[in-house]
């Protein structure tokens, strides 16, 4: 594929590798963190964990909806289906997510409820069309780079009359949550030396989003591509910036990331959304300014303004440690219940089913890289 | 939950914005509302049905051109 199979070239990754060993320096330990969790299945997917200089470690970061989306939220959408009897549509990455009282939406679809899984909201609205005489709402979640469908379907809906759809607003966003973690001290700072910037997020918000990391913080960021050889590029690319002791905004992911992001999308979301005051985030607590809300302009298309939803307080299961793990305090292997009783048949915490969790990356590609490195250090 | 793919755009209906893209072989109807002046042809990044900007070929072939300069690198440090 064209864009795609260029950027894994196993020779080229080992050149890079060579590279980056040349490049960094034995006095000291680097801490990168890849903020998404799209970054986190690369680095295990494709091995780039195992090329990288023993002192050279990849923090795990926030970037994954699903993983940050408190239980609370979940039970809000299962009710709308137990409750009101709506058709509820849905991204597949929520489907297993665990809920409180050990449901699911897979569990409330097994139970009867009528939840579907979309591809795009246009099939939301496609569902919505079909089934005129029931309610059918959209559960939207996704940072930045999933929220302008989700506005374009809104503005559709409206200018249709589509009288019968709704979404239940979930858009987070990626800045404050970057801010939430450079800012903790003490035992809570995940002391971090450079930060591989998201891929798609920065697609839509721009390189230029990112300015107060350097500025606020002195922390490097370099804009980074999914495919390996952009990560192992970037870190590169970071590790440089760490030596000469500078901290700047850089884009590797220059093929399709530009200083200003998609303007269309922008103003298309600032024209549907608006800032919530404060939103909960599992791992992260509450955090001001950091999701966003349908503005009254679209009240009709709100889910949480046409149907009864009281905020949910949920709690997360026992020694589960996937809050640490979003804020890169602990690793996935950290957590007694990780590959005991927390699997991906049978998950704990929403890290665990994600296709960007950093759970389901170290299960599905790193579960047995842990015992090796031990027997060789011993 | 971000992860987007290049395809090539094979037909466009410029009114409705929609477009038919291929990605090696699979075929999709998605929408182009979202990025302005694209036309057959062109590659365009697609997440949940929508695209969301338009390749660069030539920041594409800059960003190779960085990996061939390494190569260009490790060789003559291989032969020193």
């Amino acid at each position: 594929m064209k864009y795609v199979d260029e950027f894994r070239d196993g020779g080229l990754a080992r050149k890079l590798a060579k590279a980056i060993a040349a490049e960094v320096r034995q006095d000291r330990q680097y801490r990168l963190m890849e903020f998404c969790g799209g970054h986190t299945h690369a680095i295990f997917r494709f091995g780039i964990v195992d090329m990288m200089p023993a002192n050279v470690s990849f923090v795990h970061g926030p970037g994954c909806p699903v993983c940050v989306l408190p239980k609370g939220r979940i039970d809000n959408a299962i009710s709308l289906v137990q409750q009101h009897d709506v058709i509820l549509c849905t991204y597949a990455d929520l489907i297993r997510v665990p809920a409180s009282e050990q449901m699911s939406l897979m569990k409330a679809k097994a139970n009867g409820g009528d939840i579907r899984m979309v591809y795009s909201t246009q099939d939301a609205l496609n569902i919505a069309r079909a089934n005129p005489d029931r309610q059918v709402v959209f559960f939207a979640i996704g940072f930045e780079t999933t929220t302008p469908p989700t506005a374009v379907a809104i503005q559709q809906a409206k200018l249709e009359g589509l009288n019968n759809f709704s979404v239940f607003c979930n858009h987070v966003l990626t800045p404050p949550a970057m801010r939430t973690i450079l800012q903790a001290d003490g035992a809570e700072s995940a002391r971090i030396d450079g930060i591989l910037g998201p891929s798609h997020v920065s697609t839509i918000i721009g390189s230029r989003a990112y300015a107060f990391c350097a500025t606020d913080f002195a922390t490097p960021l370099v804009i980074a591509g999914f495919e390996p050889l952009d990560v192992m590029q970037s870190a590169l690319m970071l590790i440089r910036q760490i030596n000469s002791g500078t901290s700047e905004i850089e884009n590797e992911y220059t093929r399709v990331v530009t200083l200003e992001g998609n303007i269309k999308a922008q103003a298309l979301m600032a024209e549907v959304f608006e800032l919530r005051p404060t939103f909960e985030w599992r791992g992260l607590g509450m955090m001001p300014d950091s999701a966003l809300r349908i503005r009254d302009s679209y009240a009709e298309l709100d889910a949480e303004k046409r149907f009864d939803m009281p905020p949910i307080a949920s709690s997360d299961v026992k020694g589960c440690l996937c809050p640490a793990i979003l804020r890169g305090l602990s690793n996935p292997t950290d957590c007694k219940l990780f590959g005991t009783v927390c699997t991906p048949e049978n998950p704990m915490g929403a890290c665990m089913v994600s296709s960007e969790g950093a759970c389901a990356a170290y299960w599905s590609y790193g579960r047995f890289r842990q015992p090796s490195k031990q027997e060789t250090t011993a | 939950m971000c992860l987007a793919v290049p395809a090539r755009i094979i037909s466009l209906n410029e009114t409705t914005g929609m477009a038919v893209v291929d990605l090696a072989g699979v075929q999709k109807e998605v929408s182009t509302v979202l990025v302005d002046d694209v036309q057959n042809g062109d590659y365009v990044l697609i997440h949940v049905g929508f695209a969301l900007h338009k390749l660069s070929e030539e920041e594409a072939m800059s960003t190779l051109a960085l990996f061939d300069e390494l190569e260009t690198m490790n060789n003559s440090e291989d032969s020193a």
